[in-house]
């Protein structure tokens, strides 16, 4: 069985208890909210897209460690970085939160650095809470979306 | 903890599983239940020895499975003390028993501004199929607020039942473990002009349930969370309701006659179950009912009031301002369940925590969310106690609990 050190890394817990970039973005940053309905956290996060680039991202709302801490580690991830790029990064972290190959990678997927992000990986073994782990993305991908609409 | 009490736990095959060399610490009872051998057996030998359908065909097989399918009616209306076995209806869960009020009851009787009372501490099955008559009739919810301790504020009862045509309540919190004083509610309801429904998953398999001298008119609760299998529900209501309801579902089993023009419906309470029932789940309910009956609701209520005392005092002596515990502190009104807070600490984490040592509880919002609401918590941790449940369980939540907040302190 899996240990308690595979999912709650230091650094994962570090960002659980120092989380980045919190708060909120007035417009017209786009709002987007996502819900894990298994236990109900609630995730808000703010997106603000500036020629081509994600200029500035924060994350409010309440969470387990392992959701509070994969929002943190992607506020960080995404910052200033190009929205390809950004979605580069989207598809590596979901790609390594499932268990089957991600058909949708593409090739310059490769030369995304995870960094911090690599922590979480343990929490494939949890399958339960990788829902908790990819909470923040699937809220971004959204903003996204909405932001490049 | 008495003796029998001690050795009925050898009736739980499951209990004497051992994962990674700890024992199993079953607190998720309010979730779903453990089975006794008893009920398994009866199942598996129905499985083995007797499968059949019921109702259909004149085989001496057909005809054992019938009686056994109808014995586990009579086993549960005796259990509720139903008048009438006829008015006891199997379902596919409580939330389908629910639904089937709302969908029959519910649109045959409520229109536009009609008012149905609920209460602010529902699970969402007694809440949903409400909302959905909102949408599509236009009648007015209206909440029992609660006290701060998580009992239900009555001291607006009569005016929040003005014109109420159904007071529709769960007879304990799955969330507070609060026991509500059914008998005075559904008195209320009735002397407002309003039908009594009670949700009575909770309390059902948890200490003894008398339906006349509760005075309800309608009682749902679950197969799985009083030893039975899952997927099975039951319904009960009196028969003049039942008898004047349209049906639920159409189909087979559920008709005196079908025409090309039309079908007639038949009596109860073939009339409420279309289809082919889960007969095999029917008969291990029975069984359930016959166990929990042998070994006696009021003692199952004692053990469980030790039980709720017990965890109680250890959990609030040990971790003192660390753990708020929600719901009423007055064991007399609560059941052995605890949902609580622990420290700054996420449900989700304790659990996972909790599950290093096996100890099984269920972190989340409970299907209860505008109670969570209430409780300013998107999730809690709950800690249900049963009848196979001891001393030693509760010590082992707390052990657990122990290492949680070690684990996560600041290093
Ligand atoms: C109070 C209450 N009502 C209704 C239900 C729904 O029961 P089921 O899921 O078996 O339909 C539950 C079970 O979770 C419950 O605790």
């Amino acid at each position: 069985m899996p240990g308690l050190e595979d999912l709650y890394r230091e650094i994962i817990l570090d960002h659980y208890r120092s989380p980045r970039n919190r708060g909120e973005l007035p417009p017209p940053a786009v709002r987007t909210e996502g819900h894990n309905p298994l236990c109900g956290d609630e995730i808000q996060v703010y997106l603000s897209v500036d020629s081509g680039l994600v200029s500035d991202v924060k994350i409010s709302g309440q969470g387990c460690s392992i959701s509070q801490s994969s929002a943190s580690m992607m506020s960080a991830a995404v910052k200033g970085k190009p929205i390809a790029e950004v979605r580069s990064i989207v598809r590596r972290f979901k790609s390594m939160m499932t268990l089957e190959e991600e058909e949708t990678a593409e090739a310059d997927d490769q030369n995304v650095k995870l960094g911090d992000l690599e922590a979480l990986q343990g929490v494939v073994k949890f399958p339960v809470r990788i829902k908790c782990a990819t909470l923040a993305w699937n809220t971004l991908l959204q903003g996204l979306d909405e932001a490049t609409a | 903890m008495s003796k029998d009490f001690a050795n009925l736990r050898q009736d739980f095959p499951v209990l004497s599983r051992v994962i990674n060399g700890k024992p199993l610490v079953y607190l998720d009872s309010a979730n779903t239940s453990q089975k006794p051998h008893v009920v398994i057996d009866a199942m598996t030998d129905f499985l083995e020895n007797g499968y059949a359908p019921i109702n259909r065909s004149a085989y001496q097989m057909a005809a054992e499975a019938t009686d056994l399918y109808e014995g586990a009616r009579t086993a549960v209306a005796k259990f509720i003390n139903a008048p009438n076995a006829n008015e006891v209806i199997f379902t596919k869960n409580a939330t389908e028993a629910l639904n089937l009020i709302v969908r029959t009851w519910g649109i045959a009787n409520l229109s536009h501004g009609d008012v149905v009372v609920l209460t602010h501490m529902e699970h969402h099955a007694n809440i949903v199929p409400w909302h959905m008559l909102v949408a599509e009739r236009g009648i007015v919810l209206r909440f029992i607020p609660l006290t701060s301790d998580g009992q239900l504020d009555l001291s607006n009862l009569d005016a929040l039942l003005t014109d109420a045509k159904v007071l529709s309540f769960t007879s304990m919190s799955n969330v507070l473990g609060t026991i509500n004083p059914s008998k005075f509610l559904c008195a209320a309801a009735h002397r407002a002009g309003a039908i009594a429904i009670v949700d009575g998953c909770q309390s059902v398999p948890h200490m003894a349930t008398d339906v006349q001298d509760m005075g309800a008119d309608f009682l749902a609760f679950s197969s799985h969370k009083m030893c039975g299998p899952s997927g099975l529900g039951v319904l009960w209501g009196r028969q003049q309701l039942l008898d004047a309801m349209p049906p639920f579902m159409g189909g087979g089993n559920m008709i005196a006659d079908v025409r090309l023009d039309g079908f007639t419906c038949a009596e109860l309470p073939a009339k409420y179950e279309a289809g082919t029932p889960p007969i095999t789940e029917a008969i291990g309910l029975g069984a359930a009912v016959a166990y929990l009956t042998k070994i006696g609701m009021h003692n199952i209520r004692a053990h469980e009031i030790d039980l709720a005392t017990y965890s109680m005092n250890q959990l609030t002596q040990r971790f003192g301002d660390d753990i708020v515990i929600h719901g009423p502190t007055n064991i007399e009104v609560r059941g052995a369940t605890h949902s609580f807070a622990f420290k700054d600490l996420h449900p989700h984490d304790v659990s996972q925590v909790l599950d290093q040592s096996n100890v099984c509880v269920r972190a989340g919002h409970h299907c209860a969310k505008p109670l969570m609401r209430l409780l300013g918590a998107n999730a809690t941790v709950r800690a249900s106690f049963y009848l196979y449940n001891n001393h030693q369980d509760a010590d082992a939540l707390c052990d657990a609990l122990e290492q949680a907040s070690e684990f996560f302190s600041p290093s």
